[in-house]
C-alpha cells in the first residue's frame, strides 16, 4: 500500500492518480467561485474592457481612407510620391469617381476631417471637391443627349446595365459594390436589391458599369427604391464617355450583342474625347494640382498606421519616414512632461500634509480618532465639482485668500496674487482633493505598526528622532507608497479640476485628450496619447514593483 | 549572591502614585526598593497596576506623585533613552525592517558605538542566547521562542544594569515557556543584572524570581521569596492568588497564642493559625493548601478537630490524585495525594474525615 516509489504518482484510494482527483474536487470550487464572480465580469467586460479596447484600437486604425477611396489607392501605390511629377491620369480618374460616390454617401467629409490631422485645408479641399464633381458630370450628360435623345432616358441605362433574365451576372461587381456602400452607408442598409449587373455590359463599359452597380446597390439596398425609376448619378454620364473612348473599345462592340448596341454605336462614332480629370480637379482647386496633396494622401493611405501616435510625441509621418514637428506644433511632450511634474508635485504634497494627520489618526485614542476620520472623509461626500469651484472662489483674484492676504497687509491692494487659472490652482486644488488617498492607506498601515515599536527604540536608547526616522518611518513606507501611486495614477489622468481651475498653462494631458474627443473629433489622436498614458502609467508601475515590491502596498 | 539582598537599594519606589484619568488611582501609594543583582517579578491579575508600576520605571509613563530612583538618583524627570534601562516587550516588539543583527546593533548605534566593536559585541550577545547562526535573518523568519531570545539580547547587549521584562513568555507554548523560563533566570543571574519582570502567571513568578511582589488594586500585597509568599500567605488574596488554595468561612471562636479555633459558618470547628485576625467574634477566610490536607487519622495530632467531608470527584493526574469533596458546605474542597503505592485512592460517595496540622491552616482576613 504505502511502498510507492519515490517517482510514481500518488493514487488516490480508489486508484486515480491524486493530482487528478484533486483538481476534480477543486472544480466545483473554482466553478462556484466563477459563478459568483461572473455577472461583475461580464458587466465589465462589456461595459468597460471592449470599450477601453475598441477605443486603443483607434489609435492605429486608417481604414477610412482605403475604404473610402479604395480604386484611387491602389492607383497611388504605383506612383512614386518622392518624384516631383503629379499622379497619372488614372489616379485622378479614379479618385474622380471614389470621391463622387463618397460625396453621394456624405462620406468625403470625413475623409477630408481625417486628413487635415495631417495637414490642415484637406477638409475644406474635400468638402469643395464634393460640390462641384456634379458639373462635369452634367457637361457629359448633356454632350449625350446631344447625340441621341435616348441617352437621356434613365431606362436606356437600367437596359444596358442590368441582367435581364437568362442573362450572366457579374457577381463578383456586384459583391465589391456592395461591401462598399455598405462600408460608407452610416447605418446598416435595409432596403432590397433589385438590380444586377450584367457580365456583357460590364465586360464592355468596365467604369461605367462600376458605377451604375455601385448606384443600383445604393438605389436599392440603401434608398429603397426601384432602380430602373431613378435618375442615375451625374458620374455615370462621364465614365460612360471615359469608357467609349477607350482604346478598343470599337472592336469590343462589334462582339457585344446586348441591349442598346446601336445607340452604343452611335457614341462610339460621334467623335467623343476622354475626359481629362486633371484639368477637372484642378479647376476644383489648385492645390489638387500639387504633389503634397496626393503625398499626404498616399502616406496615409495603409489600413493602420503609426501617425497617431507620432503626432502623440510632437512628430509626424511623412513619405520620408517620421519626422519631427514644426516647432509651432510641439506642445504635446511638453505636456506630458508637465503632467507628470505637476502630478509629482501633487503627490509631494499630499505626503507632506497626509503624513502627519494620519499619524495623528493612527496615535490618537478611538474617539478622538473617529472624529478625525470623519474629517478626513467629509470631502467625499461632496461632489468634487461643488469641491473644485469652492477653490475658484477662494483663489480668485477677489477671493477669499487674496482678501485676507491684502487685509494682513502681505499683498498691495493693486498687486493680488495670480492664484487660479495656472499651475498653482491645479496644484492646490488637486492636493486638497487627492488628499484623503493619500491619507487612508497610510493610516491603514500605521495603524498596524505597535507602539512598542517606539518604546523599544526609545528603551535601547533612541531619541525621539532617532526612533521615528530608524524604527517608525521605515514601517510606514509602504503606506507611503500605495498612497503615493494612487495619488499619482489618479492625478495623471485627473480632467475635472485641471479643466476648471487650471486656465491653459495648469491643464493636463487628459484635458487635452478632452479636447480630441468632443472638439476636434481626432479620435485616434486621443486615443493615442490615452494609449501612451497608459503605458507610462503602468511603466511607472512595473518600476515601483521592482524597486519597493508591490507586495508591501498595503491599502487596508 | 549573597549580597543581593543587601540593604542599598539600586530601584526605589517611593509613595509613588499614578493616575490617568484624575479621578481613580491606578497606582496606590507604591514603596518598593530593589537591591542590585535581584530577579523581582510583579506579579497580579491584569489591571492591577503591575504593567503601570514598569512602564514608569521604563519611562514610558510618569508618576502622579511621589519620586523613583535609580542607583540612588531620582528619574522622574529623565526621558527613557537615557535611562539605560534594557527592556523585552510582551510581542518582543523587533523591529521587522532589521535583520537580527541589525537589530541588535541598533542600541549600540545610537551610543556611537565604533562598527568594530559592535560587531563584537552583538556576535557576543547572540552567541549568549545561542543564536549566533541567524544574524542574517529577518524577525519573521524566526520562531516565537527564537524571537523571544533575540529580544532578551537586544535588551542586554548595551550592557543596562537594570533589565525590565513585560510578560515576555506569554506567547510562547508551555514546554517552550518553561525552557526560557530557565534561560532568563540563569542568564540573569550569570550577568549579575538586576531585573524586574512582570507576570500574571503564578508558577512562572514562583520558579523564576528572588522575590515576588504580588499587586492587586494598584497595592502591593506582598512581597516575598517564592516559598514564604506560599506557604506563608498574609492575606487571603496572596492565599488565593498564588497556588491551589481551598477556603472556608467562619468566625474566630478564642485565641490562644499560636492557635486559635475557628467555627465554621455550618458550626463545625477547626484550629489555625492566627496571621490577621486579633480578636475573637472576628469574621475570618481560613486558608489550607490542598496536600497540606490529611484524611488519615494516623498521621493527626492527637486532640485536633476535623472536618466531616464526602468525596464528590476522583481525578487521576499521573503524579498526583485530585481530589473534590465536600466541607462544610464548600463543595470545591480539593485535596492532592501523592501517587504512591499505598496510597488509597479515594471513590465517589465516602464518606471520611479530613484535618490538618493547625500550623498549616491560616486565619486570614475575611
Amino acid at each position: 500500500m504505502s511502498d510507492t516509489a519515490t517517482n510514481a504518482p500518488v493514487l488516490a484510494a480508489d486508484g486515480t492518480p491524486l493530482k487528478r482527483s484533486l483538481s476534480r474536487a477543486l472544480r466545483v470550487q473554482k466553478m462556484r467561485a466563477l459563478a459568483l464572480i461572473a455577472p461583475l465580469l461580464i458587466f465589465v467586460l462589456i461595459s468597460f474592457i471592449l470599450p477601453i479596447g475598441d477605443m486603443l484600437f483607434r489609435s492605429v486604425e486608417n481604414q477610412i481612407v482605403e475604404n473610402t477611396l479604395p480604386y484611387t489607392v491602389e492607383e497611388l501605390g504605383k506612383w512614386d510620391g518622392a518624384s516631383d511629377e503629379l499622379p497619372p491620369e488614372p489616379v485622378f480618374r479614379d479618385m474622380y469617381f471614389d470621391l463622387f460616390l463618397a460625396a453621394e454617401m456624405k462620406r468625403h467629409t470625413r475623409l477630408g476631417s481625417r486628413l487635415n490631422y495631417e495637414a490642415s485645408g484637406m477638409s475644406s479641399l474635400f468638402r469643395q471637391a464634393g460640390r462641384k464633381l456634379d458639373d462635369p458630370g452634367k457637361d457629359a450628360q448633356d454632350t449625350l443627349e446631344e447625340i441621341d435623345p435616348r441617352w437621356g432616358e434613365r431606362e436606356t441605362y437600367y437596359e444596358i446595365f442590368n441582367a435581364a433574365e437568362g442573362v450572366a451576372v457579374d457577381d463578383a461587381l456586384l459583391s465589391a459594390q456592395e461591401k462598399r456602400i455598405r462600408w460608407l452607408a452610416d447605418e446598416p442598409p435595409t432596403g432590397e436589391m433589385n438590380f444586377a449587373p450584367s457580365a456583357e455590359a460590364s465586360a464592355l463599359l468596365p467604369l461605367a458599369a462600376r458605377v451604375y452597380t455601385s448606384f443600383g446597390v445604393i438605389t436599392g439596398l440603401v434608398d429603397n427604391k426601384v432602380v430602373e425609376k431613378t435618375k442615375p448619378m451625374e458620374s455615370l454620364y462621364l465614365a460612360l464617355v471615359q469608357d467609349v473612348t477607350r482604346p478598343g473599345f470599337v472592336d469590343d462592340l462589334a462582339a457585344y450583342n446586348g441591349p442598346q448596341k446601336d445607340a452604343l454605336a452611335a457614341l462610339a462614332t460621334a467623335g467623343l474625347t476622354a475626359p481629362n480629370y486633371t484639368q477637372i480637379f484642378e479647376e476644383v482647386d489648385r492645390n489638387w494640382a500639387k504633389v503634397e496633396t496626393w503625398r499626404i494622401i498616399q502616406t496615409h493611405s495603409g489600413p493602420y498606421t503609426s501617425g497617431y501616435f507620432l503626432n502623440a510625441i510632437d512628430m509626424q509621418k511623412t513619405p520620408e519616414g517620421a519626422a519631427v514637428q514644426p516647432e509651432n506644433k510641439r506642445v504635446l511632450i511638453q505636456l506630458f512632461i508637465r503632467t507628470i511634474i505637476m502630478s509629482l508635485t501633487i503627490m509631494g504634497a499630499c505626503i507632506l500634509l497626509g503624513y502627519p494627520v494620519a499619524w495623528l489618526l493612527a496615535n490618537l485614542p478611538m474617539r478622538q480618532a473617529n472624529l478625525l476620520m470623519m474629517l478626513v472623509l467629509l470631502p467625499f461626500w461632496t461632489s468634487l465639482l461643488v469641491r473644485t469651484s469652492a477653490w475658484k472662489v477662494m483663489l480668485q483674484q477677489n477671493g477669499v485668500v487674496n482678501d485676507v492676504l491684502v487685509w494682513i497687509g502681505l499683498v498691495a491692494d493693486n498687486d493680488r496674487l495670480v492664484l487660479i487659472n495656472n499651475q498653482i490652482g491645479t496644484i492646490t486644488a488637486m492636493t486638497h482633493i487627492l488628499l484623503p488617498f493619500m491619507i487612508l492607506p497610510m493610516y491603514s498601515v500605521m495603524q498596524t505598526i505597535n507602539p512598542s515599536y517606539l518604546r523599544a527604540a526609545k528603551s535601547l536608547g533612541a531619541t525621539n528622532w532617532t526612533a521615528f526616522w530608524r524604527v517608525y518611518f521605515p514601517q510606514s513606507i509602504p503606506g507611503i507608497g500605495a498612497g503615493s501611486i494612487l495619488v499619482f495614477i489618479l492625478s495623471i489622468g485627473y480632467y475635472i479640476t485641471p479643466e476648471i481651475v487650471g486656465g491653459t498653462k495648469g491643464v493636463f494631458i487628459s484635458n487635452r485628450i478632452a479636447y480630441h474627443i468632443s472638439s476636434s473629433l481626432n479620435w485616434g489622436l486621443a486615443a493615442a496619447l490615452g494609449t501612451i498614458l497608459l503605458v507610462v502609467v503602468l511603466a511607472l508601475y512595473w518600476c515601483y514593483d521592482k524597486i519597493v515590491g508591490i507586495d508591501n502596498v498595503k491599502l487596508g | 549572591m549573597a549580597e543581593s539582598h543587601s540593604s542599598d537599594a539600586f530601584v526605589e519606589f517611593e509613595r509613588v502614585q499614578k493616575s490617568y484619568d484624575g479621578e481613580t488611582l491606578v497606582v496606590k501609594d507604591l514603596n518598593l526598593s530593589v537591591p542590585r543583582g535581584e530577579f523581582l517579578t510583579m506579579l497580579g491579575p491584569s489591571g492591577s497596576g503591575k504593567t503601570t508600576c514598569l512602564m514608569m520605571l521604563a519611562g514610558f509613563e510618569t508618576a502622579t506623585h511621589g519620586d523613583i530612583r535609580l542607583g540612588g538618583t531620582s528619574i522622574n524627570n529623565i526621558p527613557p533613552h537615557k535611562r539605560g534601562i534594557g527592556m523585552v516587550f510582551q510581542n518582543y516588539a523587533l523591529f521587522p525592517h532589521m535583520t537580527i543583527a541589525e537589530n541588535l546593533a541598533f542600541p549600540l548605534e545610537v551610543r556611537k558605538i565604533g562598527k568594530d566593536e559592535r560587531e563584537k559585541k552583538v556576535k557576543r550577545a547572540l552567541d549568549m542566547v545561542e543564536m549566533g547562526a541567524f544574524g542574517g535573518r529577518r524577525p519573521a523568519q524566526l520562531s516565537g521562542g527564537q524571537q523571544q531570545r533575540v529580544a532578551l539580547a537586544r535588551a542586554l547587549v548595551f550592557e543596562p544594569e537594570l533589565v525590565l521584562m513585560d510578560e515576555p513568555l506569554g506567547a510562547l507554548d508551555k514546554q517552550l515557556r518553561e525552557k526560557m523560563q530557565f534561560e532568563i533566570t540563569h542568564l540573569a543571574h550569570q550577568l549579575g543584572i538586576t531585573t524586574v519582570y512582570v507576570t500574571h502567571d503564578q508558577t512562572e513568578a514562583l520558579t523564576m524570581s528572588d522575590r515576588v511582589a504580588v499587586f492587586d488594586d494598584g497595592r502591593i500585597q506582598q512581597i516575598a521569596p517564592p516559598d514564604i509568599l506560599y506557604e506563608k500567605p498574609e492575606n487571603s488574596f496572596v492565599a488565593q492568588f498564588i497556588g491551589e488554595n481551598n477556603t472556608l468561612r467562619g468566625v474566630v471562636k478564642e485565641i490562644k497564642g499560636d492557635l486559635a479555633l475557628v467555627e465554621l459558618d455550618n458550626g463545625d470547628l477547626i484550629d489555625c493559625k492566627p496571621i490577621n485576625v486579633s480578636k475573637v467574634g472576628e469574621r475570618t477566610q481560613i486558608s489550607i493548601r490542598p496536600e497540606r490536607v490529611e484524611f488519615d487519622k494516623k498521621r493527626l495530632q492527637p486532640g485536633v478537630h476535623t472536618l466531616k467531608a464526602e468525596v464528590l470527584e476522583f481525578v487521576y493526574m499521573g503524579d498526583i490524585f485530585r481530589t473534590r469533596l465536600r466541607v462544610a458546605g464548600n463543595d470545591d474542597f480539593i485535596v492532592k495525594t501523592r501517587n504512591a503505592p499505598d496510597q488509597k485512592r479515594l471513590q465517589p460517595g465516602e464518606q471520611l474525615e479530613i484535618g490538618w496540622l493547625p500550623q498549616d491552616c491560616r486565619a486570614l482576613d475575611a
